[in-house]
């Protein structure tokens, strides 16, 4: 029986609601406008997503900084209050595995991290397995709410009922907020690669607060779309950018990644970048029409190079695009041409530069 | 309530076919559109073709599945609607109205259901 959040009494009877099974969550895959509709909407309007799924916990103590130093491979210790940081936690060989919000609520002592719903029990075990003396985990997957509110317009409109907005910058947050009298915390990211806010709160604050919004004209947006903005907007997910056989030198994420500290997996990072990464994350564009897929075969002159970690038709580009793991040692360049094996056919794909399309802007 | 036409034959699989004389048009049912989704792709078979019931026929790419058609009847291929290559959607906007692709020389098999039957069929599906 797959479990629903908390807020989805409030949408399930909405008209053209599609469900599906995410991990284990019911959620919708997109509503009545449809999945490119709704795409749209967040790359030149305002949307909104239920990732109430998502899983949260508190890691409190003298030594929480010290501890998620251990595990991140980001630089947390640096990070103050109302700050947001991205960040990876990997295996001792270097894959991945998750990756996390880490929230600064108390500098060196309190920390909010947000990951993802179908890694919660492994995640939380993990964290559990490296925890340190004087630092307590709390779990608050059930009893907290998320909506993301995304796209240009987003600020504009979630001003109307928290008029502080404006004044976060972006990674930045505001745990004290209250909007329609509901504490929340507020934070200026998201998964769309457009201007967003995702709001934490209550359950009963989180049902509030669809209704009010929904009441302000913000779509409501499901899976579908989150998944295809993400995509155009080269961010990764989980299961297919990385993973636990993916490390994030593999998939081009470096730039979270502070070899200059101790952490899990440290040593074996440094020694892939010492000896060369094997394999490198690449976008393509399509040339022969046809949806490259998560796992479908990548070849050069008939020898496989790689495989396919997401594909699209791009409701920005009106193109089919993907992303792909290729062999590193193979030297392409952006507009070498590859052919990706889709039911059975090998298609022509050239590599591209990404993103390909963030802050409403085609690259 | 998915829509179903009289007249028409259905498959398991959710295609439909309109049997005139020898030749056959088919097409996927108001359920395979609406399960599927905003149709992006249609990969048609070639004309000239021959197919037996059952084989894997064409591909139809939605935002977010792949699915294949299998042929319910087989046959040769002499048409494909074209229309499709540049407007998938087309599909989803009146899926009795778009076929995919018509056959000469058919050999229907007997396990087609008429409408009635396919109603049937999809009302064991909830």
């Amino acid at each position: 029986m797959a479990k629903t959040t908390p807020l989805y009494q409030e949408y399930v009877d909405y008209d053209g609601i599609k469900l599906i099974d995410f991990g284990g969550w019911l959620l919708p895959v997109n509503f009545e406008d449809g999945i490119i509709s709704e795409h749209l909407a967040v790359r030149q309007d305002v949307g909104m997503f239920d990732v109430s799924h998502m899983g949260e916990c508190l890691v409190t103590g003298p030594n929480a900084c010290e501890f998620l130093e251990t595990i991140a491979t980001n630089d947390i210790g640096p990070l103050n209050e109302g700050h947001v940081v991205y960040t990876m936690m990997c295996y001792p060989n270097g894959t991945v595995v998750d990756d996390l919000l880490i929230y600064c609520l108390k500098k060196g002592t309190c920390y909010f991290v947000v990951m993802n719903a179908s890694n919660v029990e492994k995640d939380l075990a993990w964290l559990r397995d490296h925890v340190h003396e004087g630092v307590v985990i709390e779990d608050l997957c059930d009893v907290a709410a998320q909506i993301a509110v995304q796209g240009p317009n987003s600020e504009l409109v979630l001003s109307k009922i928290y008029p502080k907005a404006s004044e976060l910058g972006t990674f930045c947050f505001d745990s004290n907020a209250n909007i329609e009298g509901y504490p929340c915390l507020v934070s200026r990211t998201g998964y769309t690669g457009e201007d967003g806010f995702e709001i934490y709160t209550s359950c009963e604050g989180g049902r509030k607060l669809w209704n009010v919004l929904f009441d302000l004209g913000v779509l409501p947006c499901g899976l579908g779309a989150r998944d295809s903005l993400r995509m155009e907007a080269k961010l990764p997910l989980y299961g297919h950018e990385i993973s636990d056989t993916i490390t994030p030198l593999e998939a081009n994420l470096q730039v979270f990644v502070d070899l200059d500290k101790p952490f899990i997996g440290r040593d074996a990072l440094a020694a892939q970048k010492e000896n060369g990464i094997p394999r490198s994350l690449r976008g393509f564009e399509m040339i022969d029409p046809g949806v490259a897929r998560n796992g479908y075969e990548v070849f050069l002159d008939g020898n496989k190079i790689g495989y396919v970690t997401s594909g699209t038709k791009s409701p920005s580009l009106d193109k089919f695009v993907g992303y792909a793991l290729i062999e590193r040692k193979t030297g392409l360049k952006f507009g070498d041409l590859v052919q990706i094996s889709i039911h059975g056919k090998l298609k022509n794909a050239k590599l591209v530069k990404t993103p390909f399309c963030k802050h409403g802007k085609i690259s | 309530m998915s829509k179903v036409i009289e007249g028409l034959k259905y498959s398991k699989d959710h295609e439909w076919v309109k049997i005139e004389g020898t030749t056959a048009t088919v097409g996927i049912t108001d359920h395979a559109q609406d399960a599927l989704g905003e149709i992006v792709f249609v990969e048609l078979p070639e004309v000239g073709a021959d197919f037996e019931a059952g084989d894997e026929i064409a591909d139809i790419e939605s935002v977010k599945a792949a699915s294949e058609i299998i042929t319910p009847v087989g046959g040769n291929v002499s048409e494909v609607n074209d229309a499709l290559e540049d407007s998938p959607e087309l599909i989803n906007d009146d899926c009795y109205g778009h076929f995919i692709y018509r056959m000469n020389d058919v050999v229907v098999p007997d396990d087609l259901l008429d409408a009635k039957g396919y109603e049937d069929y999809l009302s064991t599906l909830k």
